[in-house]
């Protein structure tokens, strides 16, 4: 195997170990549904892990940090590991996987639209059946990046993640 | 213009916007338990967590510059070292958080709405700072700012279009705010370099887009206001500042200095 190669499966290992990191907040998801990881870089057997934070009063930063060190460092070839956010390019939800979507839905939170961009209408389905016969019972929620709703149709209070996108304004 | 000179304008320009996040967000923090409602305790508890998140992100740039810790910078200068607008440091109210806080909820919608429009402008110019991690970081709060912006403004136009009684205090509040208002919206004694490296656009340019926005706020609900923004009590980015802010200093450094250890976790 080249060097070039040995790399990039080494690449893809961390990438898979750190599919086990959850968001503190959201434990259904993994950062890497989430969007969070933007580049994984090896150099012989260091490993450097670049993430962006989704909201930057984010209070899980700390957690994911330590649970990143702590899962990458159980791949035998890496020895040191470290863990580096950055705002360039800023998350946006758009970065949210298909499957992350799902899982938000499985835990009660209805995932953000796909392609939002600033000032466009929110529309919100209810994860649990559908609807869309919602209302918005507040903005801000238990975290930054939630509101809360209530579904009138199966009565039931839900969560929904809010739609973050690039200023397209100016 | 050299490295040294255009260095001190950026340190001077972050120190401006740590500042008043960091102050704002600790204003806004003293409602904690106290907001009108449970819906609006859970909203601006929020808000004011993510605020003091874009205040850590300053204080990180100024660390990266050498300037010191992020949490010393925040917890350990002398009052006359901080840089925000007077009126961001003023306490909500009369008495304390502790012991008969009759603050003052027409006072805070007013301040942080205003606060949130000039803050909207100032980090869209921002995005096309010369210096590429404070535009970086402008883009990323900007992301966040549309949300902090839009609560304000429902407020803002429920209580400005609701009582008799709810007008009266919300135009006491504007009046009051608009004295010092002109602090928030100034880049201070080193205003000129800060322009001149390409930092930010300048201060006039940045004033007429606020004013023209809160115009605009203002004709939407009957209101009329033809005076400028002032700074009657002074210049905070030049390390003028009143008892507030010392007095909100001590308080929310209180932990910090007493004890070093508390602070590792």
């Amino acid at each position: 195997m080249t060097p070039a190669q040995n790399d990039n499966s080494l690449r893809e290992a961390i990438r898979h170990v750190l599919e086990s990191v959850k968001d503190p907040e959201l434990p259904s998801i993994s950062i890497v549904e989430l969007g969070m990881l933007e580049a994984v870089t090896v150099t012989g057997d260091h490993t450097s892990i670049n993430l962006l934070p989704t909201f930057s009063g984010c209070p899980a930063l700390d957690m994911i940090e330590k649970e990143v060190k702590t899962a990458v460092s159980k791949i035998d070839s890496i020895q040191t590991v470290d863990v580096q956010f950055t705002f360039n390019p800023p998350w946006t939800t758009d970065r949210i996987s298909p499957e992350g979507r799902e899982k938000l839905k499985a835990y009660g939170i209805s995932p953000p639209p796909a392609h939002h961009r600033e000032g466009d209408p929110w529309e919100i389905d209810c994860p649990y059946c559908g609807s869309t016969y919602v209302t918005m019972e507040n903005i801000f929620g238990p975290t930054a990046c939630r509101s809360i709703l209530y579904c009138r149709s199966c009565k039931n209070p839900f969560e929904a993640m809010k739609p973050v996108a690039q200023d397209m304004s100016s | 213009m050299t490295v040294s000179e255009k260095n001190k304008a950026v340190i001077e320009l972050l120190y401006q916007l740590a500042d008043d996040d960091f102050i704002h967000a600790h204003r806004g923090s003293e409602w904690l338990g106290l907001a009108p409602h449970i819906e609006e305790d859970v909203a601006f508890s929020s808000i004011n967590q993510d605020t003091m998140g874009h205040a850590v992100m300053y204080y990180q740039l100024l660390e990266e510059l050498g300037e010191g810790k992020a949490d010393e910078l925040s917890h350990m200068r002398p009052p006359e070292k901080f840089r925000n607008a007077i009126i961001l440091e003023e306490k909500n109210g009369s008495g304390e958080y502790l012991d008969s806080p009759h603050y003052d909820w027409a006072f805070t919608v007013i301040r942080h709405f205003f606060y949130d429009v000039a803050k909207k402008v100032r980090l869209e110019s921002l995005k096309q700072s010369s210096y590429e991690p404070l535009a970086q970081a402008a883009r990323k709060i900007l992301t966040e700012q549309y949300y902090h912006l839009m609560h304000w403004e429902v407020w803002f136009n429920q209580l400005m279009t609701s009582t008799d009684q709810a007008r009266k205090k919300m135009e006491a509040a504007i009046f009051k705010v608009w004295d010092d208002f002109g602090g928030v919206l100034t880049l201070g004694p080193y205003g000129d370099e800060i322009v001149h490296s390409g930092l930010i656009e300048n201060e006039e340019l940045l004033k007429t887009r606020f004013t023209e926005r809160i115009q605009k706020h203002f004709k939407s609900v009957n209101f009329k206001l033809d005076t400028e923004p002032q700074m009657k009590r002074g210049d905070g980015r030049a390390g003028v500042h009143t008892y507030d802010l010392e007095h909100a200093l001590k308080t929310l450094s209180e932990v910090y200095i007493s004890d070093p250890k508390a602070i590792a976790w």
